[in-house]
Protein backbone atom coordinates (compact mmCIF):
# COMPACT_ATOMS: atom_id res chain seq x y z
CA UNK A 1 0.00 0.00 0.00
CA UNK A 2 0.89 3.40 -0.32
CA UNK A 3 -0.42 5.83 1.86
CA UNK A 4 2.21 8.44 1.25
CA UNK A 5 0.94 8.86 -2.28
CA UNK A 6 -2.94 8.54 -1.35
CA UNK A 7 -2.63 11.31 1.12
CA UNK A 8 -1.55 13.88 -1.78
CA UNK A 9 -4.77 13.34 -3.64
CA UNK A 10 -8.20 15.49 -2.66
CA UNK A 11 -11.08 13.57 -1.28
CA UNK A 12 -14.53 14.56 -0.97
CA UNK A 13 -15.50 14.10 2.41
CA UNK A 14 -18.68 15.90 3.04
CA UNK A 15 -21.82 17.72 0.72
CA UNK A 16 -24.49 20.15 1.98
CA UNK A 17 -26.64 17.20 3.33
CA UNK A 18 -24.50 16.04 6.04
CA UNK A 19 -23.30 19.30 7.52
CA UNK A 20 -26.85 20.83 7.69
CA UNK A 21 -27.48 18.21 10.70
CA UNK A 22 -24.20 19.50 12.46
CA UNK A 23 -20.37 18.71 12.89
CA UNK A 24 -20.04 15.31 10.50
CA UNK A 25 -17.39 12.59 11.62
CA UNK A 26 -15.92 10.74 9.13
CA UNK A 27 -12.35 8.88 8.72
CA UNK A 28 -10.10 9.67 5.29
CA UNK A 29 -7.60 7.26 5.00
CA UNK A 30 -7.53 5.72 8.14
CA UNK A 31 -7.64 9.52 10.07
CA UNK A 32 -10.74 10.29 12.19
CA UNK A 33 -11.89 13.48 10.81
CA UNK A 34 -14.44 15.98 11.65
CA UNK A 35 -15.98 18.31 8.99
CA UNK A 36 -18.12 21.25 10.75
CA UNK A 37 -19.63 24.84 9.40
CA UNK A 38 -21.53 25.68 6.29
CA UNK A 39 -20.53 23.92 3.45
CA UNK A 40 -19.47 27.43 1.89
CA UNK A 41 -17.24 28.16 5.12
CA UNK A 42 -16.58 24.67 6.70
CA UNK A 43 -13.56 23.19 8.60
CA UNK A 44 -11.68 19.94 8.49
CA UNK A 45 -9.75 18.74 11.65
CA UNK A 46 -8.35 15.96 13.19
CA UNK A 47 -8.37 14.01 16.50
CA UNK A 48 -5.63 16.67 17.56
CA UNK A 49 -7.62 19.78 16.19
CA UNK A 50 -4.81 20.21 12.87
CA UNK A 51 -6.75 21.73 10.44
CA UNK A 52 -6.66 20.55 7.04
CA UNK A 53 -6.91 22.52 3.40
CA UNK A 54 -10.19 22.43 1.60
CA UNK A 55 -12.05 23.27 -1.06
CA UNK A 56 -15.62 23.27 -1.98
CA UNK A 57 -15.84 22.13 -5.51
CA UNK A 58 -18.84 20.19 -7.49
CA UNK A 59 -21.18 19.87 -4.16
CA UNK A 60 -18.25 18.23 -2.12
CA UNK A 61 -16.04 19.30 0.47
CA UNK A 62 -12.73 17.96 -0.57
CA UNK A 63 -9.81 17.79 1.51
CA UNK A 64 -6.33 16.32 1.04
CA UNK A 65 -4.00 15.37 4.41
CA UNK A 66 -0.62 15.06 2.51
CA UNK A 67 1.73 17.92 2.88
CA UNK A 68 1.91 18.77 -0.78
CA UNK A 69 -1.24 17.66 -2.60
CA UNK A 70 -1.51 17.43 -6.13
CA UNK A 71 -4.22 19.77 -7.47
CA UNK A 72 -7.56 18.58 -7.83
CA UNK A 73 -9.00 17.60 -11.57
CA UNK A 74 -11.12 20.04 -13.41
CA UNK A 75 -14.68 18.95 -14.65
CA UNK A 76 -15.92 22.23 -16.17
CA UNK A 77 -19.50 20.73 -16.91
CA UNK A 78 -19.94 21.72 -13.69
CA UNK A 79 -19.81 24.98 -14.04
CA UNK A 80 -21.74 24.91 -17.34
CA UNK A 81 -25.18 27.11 -16.72
CA UNK A 82 -28.41 25.17 -17.22
CA UNK A 83 -27.37 21.49 -15.85
CA UNK A 84 -28.85 19.93 -12.63
CA UNK A 85 -26.08 19.21 -10.23
CA UNK A 86 -27.10 16.33 -8.33
CA UNK A 87 -25.10 15.16 -4.84
CA UNK A 88 -26.80 11.85 -4.48
CA UNK A 89 -25.76 11.39 -1.19
CA UNK A 90 -22.62 8.89 0.50
CA UNK A 91 -23.66 5.41 0.39
CA UNK A 92 -21.18 3.50 2.15
CA UNK A 93 -19.24 0.14 1.11
CA UNK A 94 -16.87 -2.69 2.70
CA UNK A 95 -14.56 -2.78 -0.14
CA UNK A 96 -11.14 -1.23 -1.40
CA UNK A 97 -11.61 1.85 -3.03
CA UNK A 98 -10.20 0.82 -6.30
CA UNK A 99 -12.78 -1.73 -6.49
CA UNK A 100 -15.66 0.88 -6.71
CA UNK A 101 -13.26 2.88 -9.00
CA UNK A 102 -13.25 -0.23 -11.62
CA UNK A 103 -16.65 -1.58 -11.28
CA UNK A 104 -18.20 1.89 -12.50
CA UNK A 105 -15.96 1.68 -15.46
CA UNK A 106 -16.99 -1.51 -16.67
CA UNK A 107 -20.26 -1.75 -18.70
CA UNK A 108 -19.78 -5.70 -19.38
CA UNK A 109 -22.08 -6.04 -15.60
CA UNK A 110 -24.68 -3.98 -17.11
CA UNK A 111 -27.41 -6.52 -18.27
CA UNK A 112 -26.82 -8.88 -15.73
CA UNK A 113 -26.61 -5.96 -12.35
CA UNK A 114 -28.81 -3.59 -13.73
CA UNK A 115 -31.30 -5.28 -15.41
CA UNK A 116 -33.66 -3.09 -17.61
CA UNK A 117 -31.84 -0.08 -16.89
CA UNK A 118 -28.52 -0.28 -18.01
CA UNK A 119 -28.48 -3.05 -20.15
CA UNK A 120 -31.00 -5.89 -20.83
CA UNK A 121 -30.13 -9.16 -22.31
CA UNK A 122 -29.62 -10.68 -25.14
CA UNK A 123 -28.04 -7.75 -25.67
CA UNK A 124 -24.55 -8.70 -23.78
CA UNK A 125 -21.85 -7.85 -26.18
CA UNK A 126 -19.47 -4.98 -25.42
CA UNK A 127 -18.47 -3.83 -28.53
CA UNK A 128 -14.71 -2.90 -28.82
CA UNK A 129 -13.68 0.52 -28.14
CA UNK A 130 -10.73 2.62 -26.90
CA UNK A 131 -9.03 2.80 -23.76
CA UNK A 132 -6.07 4.49 -23.38
CA UNK A 133 -3.23 6.32 -20.65
CA UNK A 134 -3.20 9.76 -21.56
CA UNK A 135 -0.71 12.75 -20.98
CA UNK A 136 2.15 11.29 -19.37
CA UNK A 137 -0.13 9.15 -17.01
CA UNK A 138 -2.17 12.00 -16.14
CA UNK A 139 -5.75 10.31 -16.81
CA UNK A 140 -7.31 7.27 -18.02
CA UNK A 141 -9.73 7.07 -20.56
CA UNK A 142 -11.46 5.28 -22.60
CA UNK A 143 -13.95 5.99 -25.22
CA UNK A 144 -16.08 4.92 -28.53
CA UNK A 145 -17.85 2.79 -25.97
CA UNK A 146 -21.19 1.93 -27.33
CA UNK A 147 -24.26 0.19 -25.52
CA UNK A 148 -27.61 -0.58 -25.69
CA UNK A 149 -29.60 0.28 -23.15
CA UNK A 150 -33.34 -0.16 -22.23
CA UNK A 151 -33.11 2.70 -19.91
CA UNK A 152 -30.27 4.83 -19.91
CA UNK A 153 -31.52 7.99 -17.91
CA UNK A 154 -34.03 9.23 -16.30
CA UNK A 155 -34.58 11.30 -19.43
CA UNK A 156 -34.35 8.75 -21.86
CA UNK A 157 -38.16 7.68 -23.10
CA UNK A 158 -37.14 3.77 -23.88
CA UNK A 159 -34.40 2.03 -25.12
CA UNK A 160 -31.27 3.36 -27.21
CA UNK A 161 -27.98 2.95 -28.22
CA UNK A 162 -25.88 5.07 -25.51
CA UNK A 163 -22.31 6.63 -26.32
CA UNK A 164 -20.43 6.52 -23.27
CA UNK A 165 -16.96 7.95 -22.52
CA UNK A 166 -15.40 7.35 -19.21
CA UNK A 167 -12.41 9.26 -17.38
CA UNK A 168 -10.29 8.69 -14.51
CA UNK A 169 -8.96 11.61 -13.40
CA UNK A 170 -7.36 10.35 -10.19
CA UNK A 171 -7.60 7.42 -8.53
CA UNK A 172 -10.42 7.46 -6.65
CA UNK A 173 -12.77 9.08 -8.92
CA UNK A 174 -14.30 8.12 -12.12
CA UNK A 175 -16.42 11.01 -14.49
CA UNK A 176 -18.77 9.26 -17.22
CA UNK A 177 -19.84 11.14 -20.29
CA UNK A 178 -23.33 9.95 -21.82
CA UNK A 179 -25.54 10.30 -24.29
CA UNK A 180 -28.11 13.19 -23.19
CA UNK A 181 -31.07 11.76 -24.86
CA UNK A 182 -32.89 15.76 -24.79
CA UNK A 183 -29.93 17.35 -25.86
CA UNK A 184 -27.91 14.86 -28.29
CA UNK A 185 -25.19 17.97 -28.74
CA UNK A 186 -24.65 17.92 -25.19
CA UNK A 187 -22.92 15.19 -23.23
CA UNK A 188 -24.87 14.03 -19.52
CA UNK A 189 -21.74 14.02 -16.62
CA UNK A 190 -21.98 11.36 -14.05
CA UNK A 191 -18.90 11.02 -11.42
CA UNK A 192 -18.25 9.22 -8.28
CA UNK A 193 -15.88 10.39 -5.92
CA UNK A 194 -14.93 7.60 -3.62
CA UNK A 195 -13.23 8.76 0.19
CA UNK A 196 -11.15 5.76 0.99
CA UNK A 197 -12.08 5.14 5.19
CA UNK A 198 -9.48 2.81 4.77
CA UNK A 199 -8.42 0.26 1.87
CA UNK A 200 -11.04 -2.08 2.10
CA UNK A 201 -14.02 0.04 3.40
CA UNK A 202 -15.05 3.59 1.52
CA UNK A 203 -17.62 5.95 1.44
CA UNK A 204 -18.54 6.74 -1.91
CA UNK A 205 -20.28 10.15 -2.68
CA UNK A 206 -22.32 9.89 -6.43
CA UNK A 207 -22.81 13.35 -8.47
CA UNK A 208 -24.12 14.12 -11.46
CA UNK A 209 -24.42 17.43 -13.62
CA UNK A 210 -27.46 16.64 -16.03
CA UNK A 211 -29.45 18.46 -18.70
CA UNK A 212 -33.04 17.55 -17.61
CA UNK A 213 -36.12 19.61 -17.18
CA UNK A 214 -38.62 16.58 -16.63
CA UNK A 215 -37.73 14.46 -14.14
CA UNK A 216 -38.46 15.26 -10.20
CA UNK A 217 -34.85 16.12 -8.25
CA UNK A 218 -36.20 13.12 -5.85
CA UNK A 219 -36.72 10.84 -9.29
CA UNK A 220 -32.84 12.15 -10.48
CA UNK A 221 -31.61 10.90 -7.42
CA UNK A 222 -33.13 7.78 -6.71
CA UNK A 223 -32.44 6.46 -10.43
CA UNK A 224 -28.63 6.85 -9.56
CA UNK A 225 -29.25 5.72 -6.13
CA UNK A 226 -31.05 2.59 -7.20
CA UNK A 227 -27.96 1.63 -9.67
CA UNK A 228 -25.12 2.17 -7.22
CA UNK A 229 -26.95 0.04 -4.67
CA UNK A 230 -27.79 -2.48 -6.97
CA UNK A 231 -23.63 -2.43 -7.33
CA UNK A 232 -23.33 -2.56 -3.66
CA UNK A 233 -23.55 -5.99 -2.96
CA UNK A 234 -21.61 -7.17 -6.21
CA UNK A 235 -18.73 -5.17 -4.70
CA UNK A 236 -18.76 -6.64 -1.14
CA UNK A 237 -18.38 -9.74 -2.31
CA UNK A 238 -15.51 -9.42 -4.65
CA UNK A 239 -12.37 -11.56 -3.54
CA UNK A 240 -9.60 -11.15 -2.55
CA UNK A 241 -11.04 -7.79 -1.18
CA UNK A 242 -8.13 -5.57 -2.42
CA UNK A 243 -7.72 -4.99 -6.17
CA UNK A 244 -4.84 -7.06 -7.35
CA UNK A 245 -2.53 -5.24 -10.00
CA UNK A 246 -0.45 -8.61 -11.19
CA UNK A 247 -2.15 -9.54 -14.34
CA UNK A 248 -1.55 -12.85 -13.21
CA UNK A 249 -3.95 -12.95 -10.49
CA UNK A 250 -7.55 -11.85 -12.21
CA UNK A 251 -7.48 -12.67 -15.91
CA UNK A 252 -8.83 -9.81 -17.83
CA UNK A 253 -11.19 -10.33 -21.05
CA UNK A 254 -11.06 -7.83 -23.95
CA UNK A 255 -14.15 -5.90 -22.69
CA UNK A 256 -12.27 -5.24 -20.06
CA UNK A 257 -10.03 -2.63 -21.60
CA UNK A 258 -10.77 -0.10 -19.40
CA UNK A 259 -9.96 -2.40 -16.30
CA UNK A 260 -6.40 -2.94 -18.00
CA UNK A 261 -5.31 0.63 -18.48
CA UNK A 262 -6.60 1.76 -15.49
CA UNK A 263 -4.81 -1.34 -13.00
CA UNK A 264 -1.49 -0.36 -15.31
CA UNK A 265 -2.18 3.09 -14.48
CA UNK A 266 -2.60 2.71 -11.03
CA UNK A 267 0.92 0.59 -10.78
CA UNK A 268 2.68 2.90 -12.65
CA UNK A 269 1.66 6.04 -10.57
CA UNK A 270 2.53 4.22 -7.40
CA UNK A 271 -1.43 4.42 -6.49
CA UNK A 272 -1.59 1.24 -4.51
CA UNK A 273 -3.76 2.04 -1.65
CA UNK A 274 -6.52 -0.50 -1.65
CA UNK A 275 -4.37 -2.36 -3.99
CA UNK A 276 -3.12 -5.95 -3.34
CA UNK A 277 0.62 -5.46 -4.50
CA UNK A 278 3.37 -7.70 -4.44
CA UNK A 279 4.32 -6.07 -0.69
CA UNK A 280 0.99 -6.64 0.74
CA UNK B 1 -56.90 4.19 -14.30
CA UNK B 2 -54.33 4.19 -11.77
CA UNK B 3 -55.56 2.25 -8.42
CA UNK B 4 -53.21 4.48 -6.09
CA UNK B 5 -50.39 6.77 -6.06
CA UNK B 6 -47.75 5.74 -3.48
CA UNK B 7 -45.06 8.19 -2.03
CA UNK B 8 -41.97 5.90 -2.27
CA UNK B 9 -38.47 5.49 -1.61
CA UNK B 10 -36.70 3.62 -3.95
CA UNK B 11 -33.92 2.00 -1.38
CA UNK B 12 -36.88 1.53 1.30
CA UNK B 13 -38.03 -2.04 2.01
CA UNK B 14 -41.23 -0.91 3.32
CA UNK B 15 -41.84 0.92 -0.16
CA UNK B 16 -40.60 -2.15 -1.96
CA UNK B 17 -43.32 -4.42 -0.15
CA UNK B 18 -46.14 -2.51 -1.50
CA UNK B 19 -44.62 -2.61 -5.35
CA UNK B 20 -44.37 -5.86 -4.78
CA UNK B 21 -47.83 -6.47 -3.18
CA UNK B 22 -48.87 -4.48 -6.24
CA UNK B 23 -47.10 -6.05 -9.34
CA UNK B 24 -48.20 -9.57 -7.60
CA UNK B 25 -51.65 -8.62 -7.92
CA UNK B 26 -51.51 -6.57 -11.05
CA UNK B 27 -52.57 -3.66 -9.84
CA UNK B 28 -50.93 -0.23 -11.48
CA UNK B 29 -50.26 2.62 -9.49
CA UNK B 30 -48.64 5.87 -9.42
CA UNK B 31 -45.31 6.45 -7.84
CA UNK B 32 -44.38 10.49 -6.26
CA UNK B 33 -40.71 10.22 -5.84
CA UNK B 34 -39.97 11.43 -1.70
CA UNK B 35 -36.24 12.59 -1.16
CA UNK B 36 -35.85 10.41 1.73
CA UNK B 37 -31.95 10.53 1.59
CA UNK B 38 -29.38 13.02 1.50
CA UNK B 39 -33.13 15.41 1.11
CA UNK B 40 -34.81 13.79 4.04
CA UNK B 41 -37.86 15.02 2.61
CA UNK B 42 -40.10 12.86 4.61
CA UNK B 43 -40.01 15.40 7.45
CA UNK B 44 -40.80 17.99 5.13
CA UNK B 45 -44.45 20.01 6.09
CA UNK B 46 -46.06 18.69 2.90
CA UNK B 47 -45.40 15.39 3.86
CA UNK B 48 -45.81 15.45 7.54
CA UNK B 49 -49.05 16.70 7.17
CA UNK B 50 -50.18 13.40 5.01
CA UNK B 51 -48.06 11.33 7.73
CA UNK B 52 -46.84 13.31 10.81
CA UNK B 53 -45.03 9.83 11.67
CA UNK B 54 -42.64 11.21 9.06
CA UNK B 55 -41.99 7.40 7.84
CA UNK B 56 -42.59 5.93 4.11
CA UNK B 57 -44.33 4.53 2.04
CA UNK B 58 -47.33 6.47 2.07
CA UNK B 59 -50.60 5.65 -0.08
CA UNK B 60 -53.16 7.67 -1.12
CA UNK B 61 -56.02 6.40 -2.80
CA UNK B 62 -58.85 8.90 -3.10
CA UNK B 63 -59.45 10.26 -0.09
CA UNK B 64 -57.75 7.42 1.80
CA UNK B 65 -54.38 8.06 2.96
CA UNK B 66 -52.32 4.93 5.07
CA UNK B 67 -49.07 5.68 6.25
CA UNK B 68 -48.10 2.05 7.70
CA UNK B 69 -46.83 -0.89 5.17
CA UNK B 70 -48.83 -3.83 6.73
CA UNK B 71 -51.96 -1.85 6.58
CA UNK B 72 -51.51 -0.93 2.62
CA UNK B 73 -50.80 -4.79 2.54
CA UNK B 74 -53.87 -5.43 3.97
CA UNK B 75 -55.69 -2.07 1.64
CA UNK B 76 -54.67 -4.79 -1.48
CA UNK B 77 -55.55 -7.97 -0.38
CA UNK B 78 -58.76 -6.43 0.17
CA UNK B 79 -59.48 -4.46 -2.33
CA UNK B 80 -57.55 -5.97 -5.67
CA UNK B 81 -57.57 -9.81 -4.66
CA UNK B 82 -60.92 -11.49 -5.36
CA UNK B 83 -59.67 -14.79 -4.52
CA UNK B 84 -59.50 -14.04 -0.89
CA UNK B 85 -56.06 -16.23 -0.65
CA UNK B 86 -53.52 -13.30 0.00
CA UNK B 87 -55.39 -11.45 3.01
CA UNK B 88 -57.81 -14.74 5.24
CA UNK B 89 -58.62 -11.87 6.99
CA UNK B 90 -62.08 -13.79 8.17
CA UNK B 91 -60.44 -16.90 8.84
CA UNK B 92 -60.72 -17.49 12.45
CA UNK B 93 -57.30 -19.15 12.82
CA UNK B 94 -55.36 -18.20 9.56
CA UNK B 95 -56.70 -14.36 10.10
CA UNK B 96 -54.48 -13.90 13.64
CA UNK B 97 -51.66 -15.69 12.56
CA UNK B 98 -51.21 -13.38 9.51
CA UNK B 99 -51.50 -10.38 12.12
CA UNK B 100 -48.84 -12.36 14.54
CA UNK B 101 -46.67 -11.85 10.83
CA UNK B 102 -47.40 -8.63 10.11
CA UNK B 103 -46.52 -7.34 13.76
CA UNK B 104 -43.31 -9.75 13.22
CA UNK B 105 -42.37 -7.58 10.26
CA UNK B 106 -42.57 -4.24 12.11
CA UNK B 107 -39.95 -5.46 14.69
CA UNK B 108 -37.36 -6.61 11.68
CA UNK B 109 -38.28 -2.99 10.23
CA UNK B 110 -36.69 -1.62 13.58
CA UNK B 111 -33.99 -4.40 13.41
CA UNK B 112 -32.22 -5.82 10.14
CA UNK B 113 -34.19 -3.03 8.51
CA UNK B 114 -32.18 -0.24 10.91
CA UNK B 115 -28.72 -2.27 10.49
CA UNK B 116 -29.46 -1.90 6.92
CA UNK B 117 -29.72 1.48 7.02
CA UNK B 118 -26.66 2.13 9.35
CA UNK B 119 -24.53 -0.12 6.97
CA UNK B 120 -25.51 1.85 4.17
CA UNK B 121 -26.28 5.08 4.84
CA UNK B 122 -24.37 5.15 8.21
CA UNK B 123 -27.88 6.14 9.96
CA UNK B 124 -27.56 7.12 13.42
CA UNK B 125 -28.50 4.43 15.69
CA UNK B 126 -26.48 1.99 17.56
CA UNK B 127 -25.34 -0.99 15.58
CA UNK B 128 -24.41 -3.35 17.89
CA UNK B 129 -27.89 -3.23 19.31
CA UNK B 130 -29.85 -3.23 16.14
CA UNK B 131 -27.36 -5.99 14.97
CA UNK B 132 -28.18 -8.20 18.14
CA UNK B 133 -31.84 -7.50 17.62
CA UNK B 134 -32.12 -8.25 14.01
CA UNK B 135 -29.99 -11.70 14.24
CA UNK B 136 -32.41 -12.59 17.01
CA UNK B 137 -35.41 -11.97 14.78
CA UNK B 138 -33.73 -13.93 12.24
CA UNK B 139 -33.38 -16.86 14.56
CA UNK B 140 -36.70 -17.11 15.17
CA UNK B 141 -38.13 -16.65 12.04
CA UNK B 142 -35.58 -19.83 11.22
CA UNK B 143 -36.95 -21.45 14.15
CA UNK B 144 -40.99 -21.00 13.02
CA UNK B 145 -39.86 -21.43 8.81
CA UNK B 146 -38.06 -25.19 9.91
CA UNK B 147 -41.33 -25.94 11.87
CA UNK B 148 -43.23 -25.35 9.08
CA UNK B 149 -41.07 -27.29 6.65
CA UNK B 150 -41.32 -30.33 9.26
CA UNK B 151 -45.05 -29.98 8.47
CA UNK B 152 -44.37 -29.92 4.95
CA UNK B 153 -45.40 -25.85 4.37
CA UNK B 154 -43.40 -23.79 3.02
CA UNK B 155 -45.53 -20.23 3.87
CA UNK B 156 -45.76 -18.29 7.00
CA UNK B 157 -49.46 -19.29 7.21
CA UNK B 158 -51.53 -21.48 6.15
CA UNK B 159 -50.87 -23.51 2.03
CA UNK B 160 -51.07 -20.10 0.50
CA UNK B 161 -48.60 -17.50 0.07
CA UNK B 162 -50.40 -14.06 1.86
CA UNK B 163 -49.35 -10.83 3.10
CA UNK B 164 -47.42 -12.21 5.96
CA UNK B 165 -44.93 -13.76 3.68
CA UNK B 166 -44.78 -10.41 1.55
CA UNK B 167 -44.56 -8.09 4.65
CA UNK B 168 -41.62 -10.32 6.04
CA UNK B 169 -40.06 -10.61 2.96
CA UNK B 170 -37.37 -7.28 2.19
CA UNK B 171 -36.29 -6.70 5.15
CA UNK B 172 -35.13 -10.36 5.75
CA UNK B 173 -33.51 -10.84 2.36
CA UNK B 174 -31.89 -7.51 2.48
CA UNK B 175 -29.88 -8.51 5.35
CA UNK B 176 -26.56 -8.99 3.49
CA UNK B 177 -26.52 -5.43 2.57
CA UNK B 178 -25.71 -5.39 6.69
CA UNK B 179 -23.06 -7.90 6.24
CA UNK B 180 -25.90 -10.45 8.06
CA UNK B 181 -25.69 -13.44 5.62
CA UNK B 182 -28.22 -16.16 5.09
CA UNK B 183 -25.27 -18.92 5.22
CA UNK B 184 -26.59 -20.15 8.45
CA UNK B 185 -30.73 -20.06 8.09
CA UNK B 186 -31.50 -22.64 5.50
CA UNK B 187 -35.02 -22.52 6.04
CA UNK B 188 -34.80 -18.92 5.37
CA UNK B 189 -33.26 -19.22 2.19
CA UNK B 190 -35.62 -21.92 1.00
CA UNK B 191 -38.89 -19.48 1.95
CA UNK B 192 -36.78 -16.88 -0.11
CA UNK B 193 -36.69 -18.83 -2.75
CA UNK B 194 -40.03 -19.58 -2.89
CA UNK B 195 -41.16 -16.07 -2.54
CA UNK B 196 -38.92 -14.70 -5.66
CA UNK B 197 -40.25 -17.45 -7.71
CA UNK B 198 -43.86 -15.87 -7.49
CA UNK B 199 -45.24 -15.05 -10.96
CA UNK B 200 -44.53 -11.58 -11.27
CA UNK B 201 -42.32 -11.23 -8.70
CA UNK B 202 -40.18 -7.62 -8.81
CA UNK B 203 -36.45 -6.85 -7.90
CA UNK B 204 -35.38 -3.97 -5.42
CA UNK B 205 -31.25 -2.68 -5.50
CA UNK B 206 -29.75 -6.00 -3.09
CA UNK B 207 -32.78 -8.56 -4.10
CA UNK B 208 -32.14 -10.21 -7.37
CA UNK B 209 -34.35 -12.22 -10.09
CA UNK B 210 -33.80 -15.67 -9.63
CA UNK B 211 -31.97 -15.74 -13.28
CA UNK B 212 -32.74 -19.46 -14.15
CA UNK B 213 -36.92 -18.52 -14.08
CA UNK B 214 -36.10 -15.53 -17.21
CA UNK B 215 -38.31 -16.38 -20.30
CA UNK B 216 -35.47 -16.96 -23.40
CA UNK B 217 -36.63 -16.23 -26.71
CA UNK B 218 -36.77 -20.35 -27.29
CA UNK B 219 -38.67 -21.83 -23.98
Amino acid sequence: MSLEYAKNDWYAVADGAVLERGPYKTQLLGTELTVSGPIDNPTVTDANGKRYPLQHRYSHVWTAIGDSPRPLFDIPEGDEPGRVLVPVGVVRVKCSPLRAVENFLDIAHFPFVHTDILGAEPHTEVVPYKAEIRDDLEEVWATQVKFFQPQASKSAGGGIITEYEYRVPAPTAAVLYKTCPPKPEFKDVIAIFVQPRSEEECDVWPWMALYDETSTYPELVQFQQEIFLQDRSILENQRPIKLPLDPKLEIPTRADMTSIAYRRWLKRRGATYGALTADA
Amino acid sequence: MTAFTLYNYVLSGNCYKVRLMASLLGVDYKIRAVNFYPGFEHRSEDILALNPAGTLPILMAGDLVLADSAAMLAWLALNHDASGRWYPAADPVLGPQVQHWLAFSGRLTNSAGLARLEAILNWPVDSETVRKAAVKDLRELELMLTDRVLEGRTWLVGDQPTIADIACFPYVALSPDAGLEHDGYPAIRNWLYAVRSLPSFVTMPGIHELHELRETSDA
